[in-house]
Order: C-alpha cells, then structure tokens, then sequence
C-alpha cells in the first residue's frame, strides 16, 4: 500500500535512506529558491515560496497519520485555523512573539484533537472520514461566528509575529528561511518517528488491527496519540501561513483546504513523508499555473483528480506505488 | 503456566447457538485439544476465550483470576494468546518485525518516539528466539507477504510465542500443512509441551492424538466428551456424533 | 414566544424534510454501495439550478419541476455509468478523491453555465400568500407545501422499501451486502437504480426549496455537511434513522438559533448571552452528532460500525 511495503525488504534501508536523500535534495532547492528569485527579481514569488513550504507542512504533518495509520481525516484544515487564529486572536491581547503563538496554536489543537478523535477513532472507515470532516466544519463556523474577529470576512493583521523580540519576521526572505526551518525539523521528527517504537506500532495498526490485538495493543490510545500529533504539527503551517499572509480567515479551514490537504498527500505518494512535500509543491504549482491560464482551474483540477483515479487500475495510490517501483 | 478455568460460557448470532453452556477446566502445563465436526463452533470458542468476541454468559479465569470482562490485547498481557486459523501478519512488514512488535508489547513502552527500533537488539534477539522455535529464523528477513502458507503457520506461532503466553490457544496451526512439514511442526508443539498451558483445535485427528494430554470434543457448541485420547476414542457417543460421520464421509 | 416557537418549529420541519430527502440516498449509497460520495451536495445545487432553468423557459414552475425529473434521472444515471461504478471495489481515499474532483468540476461547470450571480425561482402563484395558523400567526403556503411534499416522498419511499422486492433487496444489502450478492440479484443493475434514486431525490430537495432559497453555487457544500451529519446520526444504511435524523437535526439547528442565546440570557448578561448564543447556535448540531456518538458509536440506528 505504500513504498514502506512495496520496497523490497534487502532493500528497506537504503529506501529508507532515499526517502532522506530525496528530503534533503528538496530542502536544497528550497534554500536556493529565494537568491535565484532575487535574480529574478520578482520578490512577491518569495511569498509564494513561503505558503508552498507552509501547506508542505500540514501534508506533512497529514501523511503522519494518513499515510503511516490508514486514517483518512477530512477534518484538518481545522488545525490550520487554530494556528491562524492563535496569531490573530493572541496578537491582538499583545503576544506577538511567535514561539508562545505556536505554544498556544499546539495547546488549542492537541485539545480540539483530542476531543474530537476520541470520539471519531471509535468508528471506522466512512464514518471516521464524515466525523471528521463534520468537527472540522464545526470550527469552521465557530470562527465563522466569531465577529470579533471579522467572522466571515476575516482578519487583517497589523503585523508579522515576532522572534526572540525582534521584528525580522518582517522581512519575507526570513520568513521564507523560518518556515524551511519548521518543515525541516517536523520532517526530522516525523522521520524518527515513523521508525520509533510508536512509529512501527502505528505502521502495524495500518496494516492489520487484528493482528496487533492479538499480539497485546490496544490500536486506539496509538492512533489517538498519532492523531493528536498530527494536528498540532499541522497548526503550526497555520501560524506561519497567517504571517505569510497576514490576514486570518475562515476560509482557512473550509472543507475544501481539507481536501486539498489530502489531494497533497496523495499525490507525492502516502506513507513516504518526502512524497507529501513534494505533492504539496506539485499540487499547489499546478493551482497556480492552471489558475494563470483559466479562471476554471478548477475544472481542471477536478477532471485531473477524476482521471487519475478512474484510469490508475489502482487508484492513484497505486499509480504512484508502481511510479516509485519503477523508480527504484 | 497457568489454569483455564471456562465455565457456563456461552454464544448465540441471532437465533444460532454456537457457544451452549460449555464448561472446561484445563490444568497448568496440560495440551487439551478440542476436535469437532465442522460448523462445531471450535473458532468462536477460542475467540471468546481470546477476547476477541464477547460472551453472551458465563465466566473465564486464569489462576482464578475472572478475566471475563477484559480485552484482547488485555489478557495478552496477562499471558493468554492465540494463534489464528486464517492467517493475520502484517503483510508489508518483515517476518522480523512481525515478531520483532509482539515482543515489544511485552518489553517497554510502545510511547517511544525517538529511538529506532529496529536497532533495538534486545527485541531482534528475542524475537530471533522465537522464530527458531517456531522453524522459520532463516526467513527473518523475508517480507511477511512474501511466506508460503506453511511459512505463513509457523510465523502465527512464532508472534504467538514471542508475547511470551502462559497459556497458548493454537487455531488449527496445522490448517494446510502436509507431509514433512506437519511432522515438524507437530514436533515444535512437542517440544514446547510443559512450557505453557496449551489449548489446541486441529482436525488432524493423528496428530492430535500423538500430542494431546486429554481431548474434549465439541458438537453445536456443547462439550460431549472429555478425557484421554484413548477414552474419546473408545467413546460411543463420540463415535456416533462424530468420529463416526468421518469415517461415513471418507467412504 | 409560543408563536415565534411554532413558527421556528414549523421551519425546523421544513427544513429536516428537505434534509431527509438528501440523506436518504446518501445513507443508502453509503449502506449498500460502500462508496463515499462526496459529490451528493452537488446533485441538491444541480436540481434547484434545473428547476430555475426550465421554469424560465417555459415560464411555468410546474413545468420546470416537471422536467426537472427526466434531467435529475440522466445525470444520476450518467454519473454512475460514468464515476461511481468504477469506485465500488476501490478504497475509501480514492473515493474521497474522485468525488472530490466531481464537486470541483460540478461548481465550476455551474458557473460556466449559469453565471456566478444567484438565480431566483418564482413561488407559484396558487401556492404563494400565507395562511392563518394560530392567533395572528401566520406561515407561508409554499413551506407548508414542502413539508407535505417532503412527508409524501418519505411516505411512498417507507411503502417501496417495506412492501416491494426492491426495497427487500435494499434493506437486506444495507445490512448484509454479500447476501444481496447470493440471492442471485443483478448487483450492478441495483447499484444503478439505488444511485439514480438518490440522486433524483436530492435534485428534487434543490428543486423544491428553489423558490424560497436564491440559487447559488455554494448551496450544495453547507448541505452536504448537514446531510453527513444526519447519515451519522441516524446510522448508515438506514432510512428510519435517516428520517429521524434530519428531523433532529434541522429543529436542533433552526430552534438552537433563535431559543439559544434567549435561554442563554437567563443565565448571562444580555450581550454575552448573544454573543456566546450566536457561537454556539452553528455548532449545536455537531456537538449533539458528538453526544449521539458517545453513546451509540454506530448511529441511533446503524447495524454497522
């Protein structure tokens, strides 16, 4: 089902070891990325830069559980608003440094998620993806409902957060180079993770509950942790997609963003980590040069999601495990 | 080595009664088999006595312990596994890990997130054990997806013994096995008799006879015999309920 | 305050109704075809855009809902022939996906075609006025008609699934799906009609609330949601549960609303009562889906978990 059990077990480790190389070949052109924009000098694109780093971490932070625990989350767009909303709403009571914006972005998440998975991780298959996708259109409309903070319309940020008490957030080249720090490090977690001791417990959770029942786990408090996990990593793309856009909204975390999460994950390969970048980039380039030919892009995006499920005899799962096969 | 005590347990789907008021007590250290004709409800007995289904009434202890109200994976931990008729590994892990896991649940917290596991010698080295005793340490490295269906049977037993049971429910580990293969596996369960309490379900009548300290046979779910196997053997009742219809059916 | 209840209470039924007539096929779908259908909001957006269109050709909205139905049948069976079929044996996440792409499609296509402005369906002139209920009370004609359309819809579908082999085979295939198989039963040509029936109700639901509603793009996602919601609660596969579960729903929704911040304010100050009554009021049905969940994982009535 994924590269982790297409690969063939001589060769795990050195898949293993690829999956790094492929990261850090990644983390490279990202680190160039602004110095040849400057070249270019079209300094908006850094911003661009910044918000395709910012998603590549919430499919990151996705894969964690959708690739590694087999749990479909519609709901996660959810996380990225608690991380937007912390920047907005503790700003605004004068917190604007950015460690104590993620503090509280993780604290509001890990509970929300908590909660909500306790209650989701008790059922299976399509009902854990509609709960999901229902508690994450319920923050949606608690922020909707939220005036004092623009509910629908959203809340325009007087500032960028700011680090260690200096403003250089302000700068969009920092901002771009902060942001690569957080994918870099949640990448070097969720890497340890995925073979920890949790990590392979999780994996064999994905691959046969039964069996781990019978060997002594109970598969909930592993996938409640991993869900919980995954949604606080998840906020803090928001908290850096807030300073990137300065600007909070709703819009955040319709179930839209949920689906385009998944969409992301999907597309550079479940259960690879490397692969949820890379998606996020593909499918975020692919919004903006559809988008920059038509104003339907949609369309497209959707005819293109379409096919590739209908003409994949696997799905797009399994077009991307035979691609990586065919790679390896 | 513990004692199962199984009393008054019973099952119903619906309007069928597959458990029907079955009472056993195994002594520590004992191979019980049980053998009944198809449909007898073996499976949904060691199901029950797994945890894995709940009973409808009635009561299991270990050691006089009533873990009737408890998990699976909870009276894993108490020293009671099984192994499974149809086959349950982890398809994409390797026969390595698959053991490698079930010694974890026994050894440490799984809430380590840090360390890789799999240069964790403790666990490899165990589940290493495990695997020779179970037949199959030359395939450690092999993917659990890649077994033959006799691999296949003894990697059940191997995770079953790595979780270090007092007592071992076996589900037909002789499912699909023939020949020299059957011999040997027949001689690993030998071999391990005294080490733990053992409940066996196999329809390989010779195979039973030559292990089993006593034999109960189970028809529509109720206990019809139970003793030796030369006293089932020589059984009327169990000769006509059962033994009697295999021979009708070999003919 | 008794009036503004009967009132709200009476829109809690219309809109549960409505709800109903989505959730059935969905619950359905989900039921018997395992499938994870996505793209069931847009066939509500899609009937109410049908009945606005052919109401304006012919200038009539009985013969735009007339026609809606013939339209409403080709596309559920189009979709199916075309997207669903090809899901069944797939996993929940291509599923998820593939529908996904569907709404994409779906609502820019509506916009291709019909524009992004909202288009209005005039009430009919016989069912247009209000009536007197009680005291100076009085309720629109039209909504009445809804709730009656709605009850005799859910009406003929009780007599279909309890009295005929179809609805035998659909209530056998929601709970047991390879029994459905054994019976010897054409499975393809039940999912087929299964689908078409969903779809043709959920456009009829668009179609019907067309004409108090203005038709937009966005009105089939805030359903959607709803209806999920409603197929939680009331447990897969089941259309009593279904029934029972819009109706909850759509009165905990339109009473929690108005009742809210008013029983809120005899516990908090006026202005904090409003302002945590306007917060929760949109959450209120899924606090009440978490609290059913509690307590039965599978649903009120859901054989499967």
């Amino acid at each position: 089902m994924t590269d982790m059990t297409a690969s063939a077990p001589a060769g795990r480790a050195p898949a293993l070891a690829g999956r790094v190389k492929a990261a850090a070949i990644l983390f490279v052109l990202f680190a160039l990325f602004p110095p040849v924009v400057m070249l270019a000098d079209d300094p908006f694109l850094v911003l661009i830069g910044t918000r395709i780093l910012a998603y590549a971490i919430a499919a990151l932070a996705l894969d964690l559980i959708l690739g590694y625990g087999a749990m479909v989350s519609f709901g996660h767009a959810a996380y990225l608003g608690f991380g937007t909303y912390a920047v907005a709403i503790l700003s605004s009571y004068g917190i604007n440094d950015i460690v104590l914006q993620m503090l509280g972005a993780v604290v509001i998440s890990a509970v929300f998620a908590l909660v909500t998975g306790a209650i989701s991780l008790r059922t299976r298959g399509v009902y854990f993806i509609m709960i999901t996708l229902a508690f994450g259109q319920m923050a949606f409309f608690f922020f909707i409902s939220l005036s004092a903070y623009g509910g629908d319309d959203g809340y325009g940020l007087s500032q960028r957060s700011t680090l260690f008490g200096t403003q250089v957030l302000e700068n969009d080249f920092v901002l771009f180079y902060a942001t690569l720090a957080v994918l870099i490090g949640l990448f070097a977690i969720c890497h340890r993770i995925v073979g920890s001791r949790f990590g392979r417990v999780l994996t064999g959770i994905r691959e046969n509950p039964t069996r781990m029942e019978a060997i002594g786990y109970a598969p909930f408090r592993y996938q409640l942790t991993a869900f919980v996990i995954s949604g606080c990593m998840t906020s803090l793309a928001g908290v850096l997609l807030a300073n990137q856009a300065e600007f909070v909204s709703p819009a955040f975390m319709s179930w839209h963003r949920s689906g385009e999460l998944i969409v992301m994950v999907v597309l550079g390969g479940i259960g690879t980590l490397a692969g949820a970048i890379g998606g996020a980039v593909a499918a975020l380039l692919l919004e903006e040069v559809l988008g920059m030919m038509t104003e339907h892009w949609r369309l497209w995006f959707g005819l293109f999601l379409v096919l590739m499920v209908l003409f994949s005899p696997r799905g797009i799962t399994g077009l991307v495990e035979k691609i990586g096969k065919g790679r390896s | 080595m513990s004692t199962l005590e199984i009393s008054h347990l019973s099952k119903s789907f619906g309007a069928l009664k597959v458990t029907d008021d079955v009472s056993l007590t195994v002594p520590s250290g004992e191979l019980h088999a049980i053998i009944g004709p198809n449909g007898a409800g073996k499976t949904t007995l060691i199901s029950q006595l797994s945890g894995q289904l709940r009973s409808d009434a009635g009561r299991i202890a270990m050691d006089g312990r009533d873990i009737t109200g408890t998990t699976m994976p909870e009276r894993v931990h108490l020293g009671l596994a099984r192994s499974f008729q149809i086959t349950q590994t982890l398809p994409g892990f390797t026969v390595l890990e698959n053991v490698a896991l079930a010694v974890q649940a026994r050894h440490g917290s799984s809430f380590r997130f840090w360390a890789r596991v799999a240069s964790e010698a403790a666990l490899n080295d165990a589940a290493m054990a495990a695997l020779k005793e179970a037949g199959l340490d030359h395939r450690a490295e092999a993917r659990a997806s890649a077994l033959s269906h006799g691999e296949h049977r003894r990697l059940e037993l191997a995770c079953a013994l790595a979780t270090e049971p007092r007592i071992l429910l076996l589900d037909e580990p002789l499912a699909g096995v023939g020949g020299e293969d059957a011999d040997a596996f027949v001689a690993a369960l030998r071999a391990m008799k005294g080490r733990f309490t053992m409940m066996l379900i196999e329809h390989d009548m010779d195979a039973v006879f030559r292990l089993a300290d006593r034999v109960s046979v189970l028809v529509y779910g109720r206990i019809i015999a139970t003793g030796t196997p030369d006293e089932v053997r020589s059984d009327p009742a169990v000769r006509t309920a059962y033994l009697g219809e295999e021979e009708e059916n070999a003919a | 305050m008794t009036n503004l209840f009967v009132l709200q209470l009476l829109n809690g039924v219309q809109l549960g109704v409505l709800l109903f007539l989505i959730a059935a096929g969905l619950t359905l779908v989900f039921g018997i075809m395992d499938v994870v259908n996505l793209a069931h909001g847009v066939l509500y957006m899609v009937g109410a855009y049908f009945v606005a269109t052919f109401a304006s050709l012919t200038g009539s909205f009985w013969w735009g809902l007339l026609l809606m139905l013939p339209a409403a049948v080709a596309v559920g069976l189009i979709l199916e022939l075309v997207v669903i079929r090809r899901l069944y044996t797939r996993s929940h996440l291509d599923q998820v996906l593939a529908t996904f792409g569907l709404v994409m499609i779906a609502n820019e296509t509506v916009k291709i075609v019909w524009g992004v402005s909202p288009l209005s369906v005039p009430t009919p002139e016989i069912l247009s006025g209000s009536v007197p209920l009680m005291g100076p009370l009085q309720y629109p004609v039209y909504r009445i008609a809804i709730i009656v359309a709605g009850l005799a819809v859910a009406g003929a579908l009780y007599l279909v699934i309890n009295h005929t082999r179809i609805g035998m085979l659909l209530r056998a295939g929601a709970t047991n799906r390879a029994m459905v198989s054994a019976l010897g039963v054409d499975i393809g040509k039940l999912f087929a009609i299964v689908f078409t029936l969903g779809a043709v109700l959920a456009c009829l639901a668009g179609a019907l609330v067309a004409p108090i509603l203005s038709v937009d793009t966005g009105m089939g996602e805030s359903v959607l949601i709803l209806t999920f919601v409603v197929v939680v609660i009331g447990g897969i596969g089941s259309i009593k549960g279904a029934f029972l579960g819009a109706l909850l729903v759509a009165i905990v929704d339109t009473l929690g609303g108005v009742f809210g911040p008013i029983l809120l304010r005899s516990v908090l100050d006026p202005s904090a009562a409003g302002q945590a009554g306007r917060m929760l009021a949109p959450m209120l049905v899924y606090i009440l889906m978490a609290a059913i969940l509690c307590a039965k994982p599978a649903g009120l009535f859901g054989g499967r978990g």
